[in-house]
């Protein structure tokens, strides 16, 4: 199943770089969520895009994640040639992740 | 949608008794909605009202219009939205707190005074912070570290700003002196909130945990609608009705720094575990590590509760001593993008729309346009992703986006014109070519220290 299914997303941005939060709708999946959407599937994601490092953290107590993607705005909001230069769209690309979970 | 309550009588005992100061969330970005916050100054019951209005660059596009004009250079809709306000805050007894200041807090408490007397109001007293403007220093910083980048500041040229970004010392202290209206330039956003929280509980500005939870509150506010339904609907998963009606928040804040964020009955909107989840999370980094002038805010072990409907408990903010060190942005001129698009419909849209951007790869090779970086994408199909998504075997219609970043004006008009010439030049059936240009003022973030800063405050009366 999507990511989408069990998770929702909203990306903010600083300079060139994106974070983006997955937060489990149900706070039971959240472990679900730490071992389903690692860093390396999120980097496999978003690997036409996100040129930097990307760094996970864990916030138990609001069963979310929050992804960290460092170059990842095409040089930074002010000069980015994207269409979105501010990568507010990026959120919806994290939820397509496919994760593997029993529902 | 399940309702967890109250946990306990206490709880509910000690939130309904708490006292506690209610802030509105007036605006969450520059050019946002007015009446919204007009209903929470007129049935929200609050003590203060805050309007975040300034985007990182917004101040340099600010320092820009003074160069120009130097009455100019704060928010552009001060004037709209103070139209609207300074009748309703004296009746009600509601504080305003606002960065609508930019680049000019003088000009803006000025401008303000000036529609106070013509309302024939008085008794009214406004504040400008002042003190966040560096521009002038700005040499003795070139030795400094660009943050983005990692080069030195001495490698930008075209500087027109350095704003720091202060914390909420000049309005305690605007407060203190009776302000009713309090106006700032770059401070940092939750720092609005955090300001009132200290004056009217007399927190200490060494109680750190205090700071991270008043921090949090302002920063639950500072987006407005986005706590409470805004940026959030995703059918079928999360479902909002009334979105048109969407309201501005309300955050309830007691001296021990419990946060209840909440909306008005008539207001759309939505305020779940959910909306609040989204929203404390929102441009947080390491969420241990949130850093302001005022504190090193902590919200990795925040909990959300639902305690009654459109109601939710939010606690467990703490924090650690500020850095010393305040973050500055500098303005500087940067370069032109120069962009063109152009529709293709129909079948084989796709196909048309790819020999028309390769036309276009190849007309400015030709030409030889000095260009930075080229960017060509197709609306409908790759624009916001590139090649992330599969794509699908046909398209309806298919928009083609040329941009590229050049260093003068006249270079970045010629790529709007490529595009353009695609009516005559290119594939059958282009339609509602557009084209624009744009210069690009950047920003350069540098840390300088705290104490380099002198926070003042001017007054003026009505």
């Amino acid at each position: 199943m999507k990511l989408r299914e069990i998770a929702h997303s909203r990306t903010g941005d600083k300079g060139n770089i994106s974070v983006i939060s997955v937060i489990a709708y149900d706070e039971k999946d959240y472990q679900k969520l730490k071992e389903e959407v690692t860093v390396e599937k999120v980097k496999k994601q978003f690997k036409h895009i996100v040129k930097g490092k990307i760094t996970r953290y864990e916030i138990e107590s609001l069963g979310a994640l929050n992804f960290v993607m460092e170059n990842a705005l095409g040089g930074g909001v002010t000069r980015s040639l994207s269409i979105d230069p501010h990568g507010k769209s990026l959120s919806s690309l994290l939820l397509e992740i496919e994760i593997d979970i029993d529902k | 949608m399940t309702i967890a309550l109250y946990k306990s009588e206490k709880l509910k005992k000690e939130i309904k008794t708490m006292k506690s100061i209610r802030i509105g969330g007036g605006a969450g970005y520059g050019g946002d909605r007015i009446e919204p916050a007009v209903d929470l100054i007129k049935y929200g019951n609050l003590d203060y009202i805050i309007f975040e209005c300034l985007a990182e660059r917004t101040i340099a596009l600010g320092q820009l219009q003074k160069l120009s004009d130097n009455t100019k250079g704060y928010n552009e809709l001060l004037e709209y939205r103070m139209e609207k306000v300074l009748p309703l805050i004296k009746e009600k007894n509601i504080k305003v707190i606002t960065n609508m200041g930019s680049a000019n807090p003088i000009s803006a408490m000025n401008v303000i005074k000036e529609m106070a007397k013509a309302m024939n109001i008085s008794n009214l007293k406004i504040a400008a912070v002042l003190g966040d403007d560096i521009s002038n220093n700005i040499e003795k910083y070139l030795d400094n570290t660009v943050i983005e980048t990692g080069d030195k500041l001495e490698s930008i040229t075209n500087i027109i700003s350095a704003n720091a970004y202060i914390g909420c010392k000049g309005i305690v202290e605007a407060l203190e002196n009776g302000a009713d209206i309090v106006v700032t330039g770059r401070v940092a956003d939750p720092s609005l909130v955090l300001g009132p929280l200290i004056y009217e509980f007399k927190w200490n500005f060494t109680d750190n945990d205090l700071l991270g939870k008043g921090t949090l509150a302002g920063h639950l506010l500072e987006c407005a609608a986005q706590v409470m339904g805004g940026y959030f609907v995703d059918p079928p998963y999360k479902e909002i009705k009334d979105l048109w009606n969407l309201g501005f928040p309300i955050g309830e804040v007691n001296e021990e720094g419990r946060i209840v964020i909440s909306k008005l009955e008539q207001a759309g909107g939505e305020v779940t575990v959910d909306t609040c989840k989204e929203q404390i999370l929102y441009e947080i980094q390491d969420p241990e590590n949130y850093f302001t002038p005022d504190v090193v805010a902590d919200f990795s072990k925040v909990s959300v509760r639902q305690i009654e409907k459109d109601k939710v408990l939010i606690e467990g903010a703490r924090g650690k001593a500020a850095t010393g060190l305040y973050k500055t942005s500098v303005g500087y001129k940067d370069c032109f993008i120069g962009e063109g698009e152009i529709s293709y419909g129909g079948t084989g849209a796709y196909e048309r729309a790819k020999i028309a951007g390769e036309i276009i790869r190849k007309r400015l090779e030709y030409i030889k346009l000095p260009i930075e970086e080229l960017r060509i994408d197709y609306i409908g199909v790759n624009s916001l992703y590139g090649s992330s998504l599969k794509e699908k075997d046909s398209y309806d219609e298919v928009r083609l986006r040329v941009a590229a970043r050049t260093l003068t004006k006249e270079d970045a008009n010629v790529i709007g014109n490529e595009v353009e010439a695609l009516y005559t030049n290119g594939p059958a059936g282009g339609g509602g070519a557009r084209k624009y240009v744009r210069e690009i003022v950047s920003i350069a973030s540098i840390l300088i220290p705290a104490e380099d800063i002198k926070i003042s405050v001017q007054y003026e009366e009505v």
